[in-house]
């Protein structure tokens, strides 16, 4: 056996050194809607982006944005939900609709070699949606069940409610379904809703993975021949924070054995020049397995299967918050240990150690978060929806490295502060 | 296709590397063939529990997270029934962290106490926030032992109950280490633009003077044949019925695994797909509905389930899964129903291998299971299967003798 091995001492560390990324081309189909295009990896695949400034922030009534989104793919002018399903698996392809805050989207995942196939449906779903009548009644007893049975989650109950309580329950951020809602949607609502936000103008469409010669030939043909919904335009939706004047909340939930406790401000979007400091003061505090929450509530106290902490980016407003469940009896105890967490930011300089730790830590994230063609278009998608590209990376890279315990201080007395904080504690 | 290229150690470590140049990062997976069915019945929960440990330190490093994320890295580890499973990633220039914190950890543990009594309060809040503190969290902790009578998959890998994680002592602990994590009861799987030849020295470096220790042999009860029906009506604190029926199948391991796999996948694979069509949209008799495979190494289950609509009788909703399923006996699959799901299987494999830490995973376990050219058979395992094979298999799986029926109704 070799008796020289140094098992005490981590092997060498080479710093990840600057990571340039490419800009995708744009390119503007001929109705306009411009085209991102990042052509990466090696599998002979592709991912296609609709992006619709089309969230529930310009809804006027609760789950009229959600329920448009998700009813695209039940019945179009020529083809029925059944249809429009068998097509879409019989080529093996993946749909997926999220309705956002800001925006809606319409994702495809498919194999190269069943493009043509797929744009058609892709193009019919887009293009000529009737939701209709019967295929939404299906639909609302079933997100109505969905609703119930989320309601009866402390962590559920937790992320909505907070919502309300720091943007109000009249802002297009905090307001809240019930159960009514349900009951009270009508047909006539998507379809307004649908014309008015999901038209040609207000529509981006990113594609990544394997790009052939034949790629945007097609989407051209299939999605740039239609000015889709041209005569109507989007309401203006202006924006006002009402946030509640108690900073203490608590939801009572018979039988829960864990608490959901959720801690948090509103604060600012990524635009704001301190959003990315206050990132990494962040993951110091809640964003990654060693962090401070983590280490205190779970490693060392045991009061908790996980904590953590993140910072949001919204069109217009951004958020803090800190989201665990912990068990009944020991809920109290963990809120004490994330004030006094939150308060030993402003009261002690971060080690220089543990500052480098996280900065590499945050620079293989970044890796991570790259990696592949899809994960690509996710990073770019995000800056994209303030207009921004893979330049915003170049900043936030440069500030990671260059980033100091002093500045860092410094922004966690000027934001993160108890007495800003609301809480709300969702259990018995 | 994966390329890889396999070597075994003295010590017996076996040892996959698959390159792949597009990526700044390395997997780095570690398999520990020890699973949930390796426990005792009335110590259970432990590979579970243990799995938390092995992030407690290790004899020569205080703590593992730190020194990986210093290296850029980030890892993450799950148990199953049958398997223990370590993973991370971590940028390629920093691969021999990788090799340094995880050959440590299998040269043996810190066994801290102070560890060992967060972590059993850390899995008992796991246990609360996973199984007991939602709704309908408790289902696979009555589905296992209704329908496994001696076989230890009929218990989760949480446990059968919370006593058991909190009676945990250290001596059980290091008796587990001893006998399941050495080198010869795992599998090293590395995927990333790395050097064989470098790879083969590290491992060389790092993991050669790990002592082999003797292969447990694993003998498990054997579930016997089911013979009549099994059922339990239990009621919760949830807002809607809920149905679930369980039948016996096979092995992840046997031939005719992709069959079953594909009769599932005509069940409920996509919104096309047979339940989903009749059961939501047409009768509109349930909110969701699966059918699905827990595809372990020891036979398995067929598992539907869904929730009910409200107002809809539990008696009406089993009828029509069994008229569904009776359909399918019946030989009424047709040529574009099998064509389909096989083109859904082919595009999920091609996704699966976008990213080298999947793939990474899925070279560790395909060597478990016995052979690892299997990973580039898939594709034609599942393009050869007939429609009558399905139909015999369904007809095999599909008996009322074969079958647990769980009503979770709602009180």
């Amino acid at each position: 056996m070799k008796k020289d091995l140094n098992r005490q001492d981590q092997p060498e560390l080479k710093t990840i050194k600057k990571i340039s990324l490419t800009n995708p081309d744009k390119i503007y189909l001929d109705n306009g809607i411009p085209v991102y295009i990042l052509d990466a990896g090696t599998q002979d695949i592709l991912k296609i982006d609709l992006i619709f400034n089309a969230g529930t922030y310009f809804q006027n009534k609760p789950l009229v944005a959600l329920s448009t989104n998700k009813m695209l793919i039940e019945g179009t002018q020529n083809s029925t939900a059944y249809e429009i399903a068998e097509k879409l698996d019989y080529y093996g392809a993946h749909l997926e609709t999220i309705p956002g805050k800001d925006h809606a989207s319409i994702t495809l995942y498919l194999l190269n070699k069943h493009l043509e196939k797929l744009l058609p449906v892709l193009a019919e779903i887009i293009n000529k949606p009737v939701f209709p009548e019967k295929e939404l009644k299906t639909f609302i007893k079933k997100a109505k069940q969905e609703f119930i049975i989320n309601n009866e989650k402390v962590k559920y109950l937790a992320k909505i409610n907070f919502d309300k309580i720091i943007f109000g329950d009249k802002n297009q951020y905090g307001r809240i379904a019930d159960l009514k809602d349900f009951d009270n949607l009508e047909r006539n609502f998507l379809i307004d809703f649908y014309k008015k936000y999901y038209t040609t103008k207000n529509c981006k469409i990113i594609v990544s993975g394997k790009i052939n010669n034949k790629t945007i030939p097609l989407l051209n043909k299939l999605l740039g021949s239609n000015k889709q919904n041209a005569g109507y335009t989007e309401e203006s939706k202006p924006y006002k924070i009402e946030d509640c004047d108690a900073h203490k909340h608590f939801i009572k939930k018979e039988d829960a054995l864990q608490t959901a406790i959720r801690i948090g401000k509103p604060l600012f979007n990524k635009k704001h020049p301190d959003f990315i400091p206050l990132q990494i003061l962040n993951i110091v505090l809640g964003g990654y397995f060693g962090s401070r929450l983590m280490s205190n509530i779970r490693e060392d106290k045991g009061y908790t299967y996980g904590i953590g902490s993140a910072l949001i980016s919204l069109q217009n407003a951004g958020y803090f918050y800190i989201a665990t469940e912990a068990g009944a009896d020991v809920s109290k105890k963990a809120v004490n240990e994330i004030y006094k967490e939150i308060k030993l930011l402003s009261d002690e300089l971060i080690s220089q150690d543990e500052l480098n730790l996280v900065k590499n830590f945050m620079l293989g994230s970044f890796l991570r978060s790259i990696d592949g063609p899809f994960a690509l278009s996710e990073m770019f998608i995000s800056v994209l929806e303030y207009d921004m590209d893979f330049t915003y990376y170049d900043k936030y890279l440069n500030i990671i490295i260059s980033i100091t315990s002093e500045t860092l201080i410094q922004l966690a007395k000027k934001y993160f502060t108890k007495e800003t904080m609301f809480e709300l504690l969702v259990g018995k | 296709m994966i390329n890889f290229e396999k070597f075994t150690l003295d010590n017996g470590l076996k040892i996959i590397v698959h390159k792949d140049t597009s990526t700044p990062l390395v997997a780095f997976n570690v398999l520990y063939d020890v699973g949930a069915k390796d426990e005792q019945p009335d110590k259970t929960g432990f590979a579970h529990l243990f799995e938390h440990l092995m992030f407690g330190g290790s004899i020569n490093i205080p703590r593992y997270d730190e020194p990986l994320q210093k290296a850029g890295g980030e890892n993450n580890a799950f148990t199953s029934n049958d398997i223990t499973n370590y993973y991370l990633t971590l940028p390629k220039q920093n691969l021999e962290t990788a090799f340094w914190l995880e050959s440590d950890r299998m040269l043996s543990l810190a066994f801290s106490p102070k560890s060992l009594d967060v972590q059993k309060n850390v899995v008992i809040e796991e246990f609360k926030q996973v199984f007991l503190n939602q709704p309908y969290g408790d289902v696979w902790l009555l589905l296992r032992p209704l329908a496994y009578k001696v076989h230890p998959y009929q218990w989760s890998t949480i446990g059968k109950d919370i006593s058991h994680i909190e009676n945990a002592r250290m001596e059980n602990v290091k008796a587990f280490y001893k006998k399941f994590y050495n080198p010869n009861n795992a599998i090293l799987s590395i995927a990333g633009d790395v050097d064989i030849e470098n790879i083969k020295k590290l491992a060389n470096k790092w993991f050669a003077t790990i002592k082999k220790d003797k292969k447990s042999l694993r003998k498990l009860p054997v579930e016997p044949e089911q013979k009549s029906p099994e059922k339990l009506t239990v009621k919760r604190n949830v807002p809607f019925n809920s149905i679930y029926k369980v039948f016996h199948t096979c092995s992840r391991r046997e031939k005719e695994f992709h069959t079953v796999d594909l009769l599932s996948d005509i069940l409920s694979n996509g919104n096309s797909s047979r339940l989903h069509q009749e059961l939501i949209k047409k009768q509109k008799l349930f909110s969701e509905i699966n059918a699905f495979l827990t595809g372990g190494i020891e036979n398995g289950l067929f598992v539907v389930c869904g929730k009910l609509i409200k107002g809809i009788s539990m008696q009406k909703a089993e009828e029509a899964i069994n008229t569904e399923l009776d359909k399918i006996k019946n030989n009424t699959i047709e040529k574009n129903e099998l064509q389909k799901v096989k083109n859904k299987i082919e595009s999920t494999l091609v996704f699966s291998e976008m990213n080298v830490l999947n793939k990474a995973m899925n070279l560790a376990f395909a060597e478990l299971l016995g052979d690892l050219s299997l990973i580039n058979k898939e594709i034609e395992k599942y393009s050869v299967v007939t429609k009558e094979q399905i139909c015999e298999q369904a007809n095999l799986i599909f008996r009322e003798n074969n079958c647990s029926t769980l009503y979770y109704l709602a009180q």
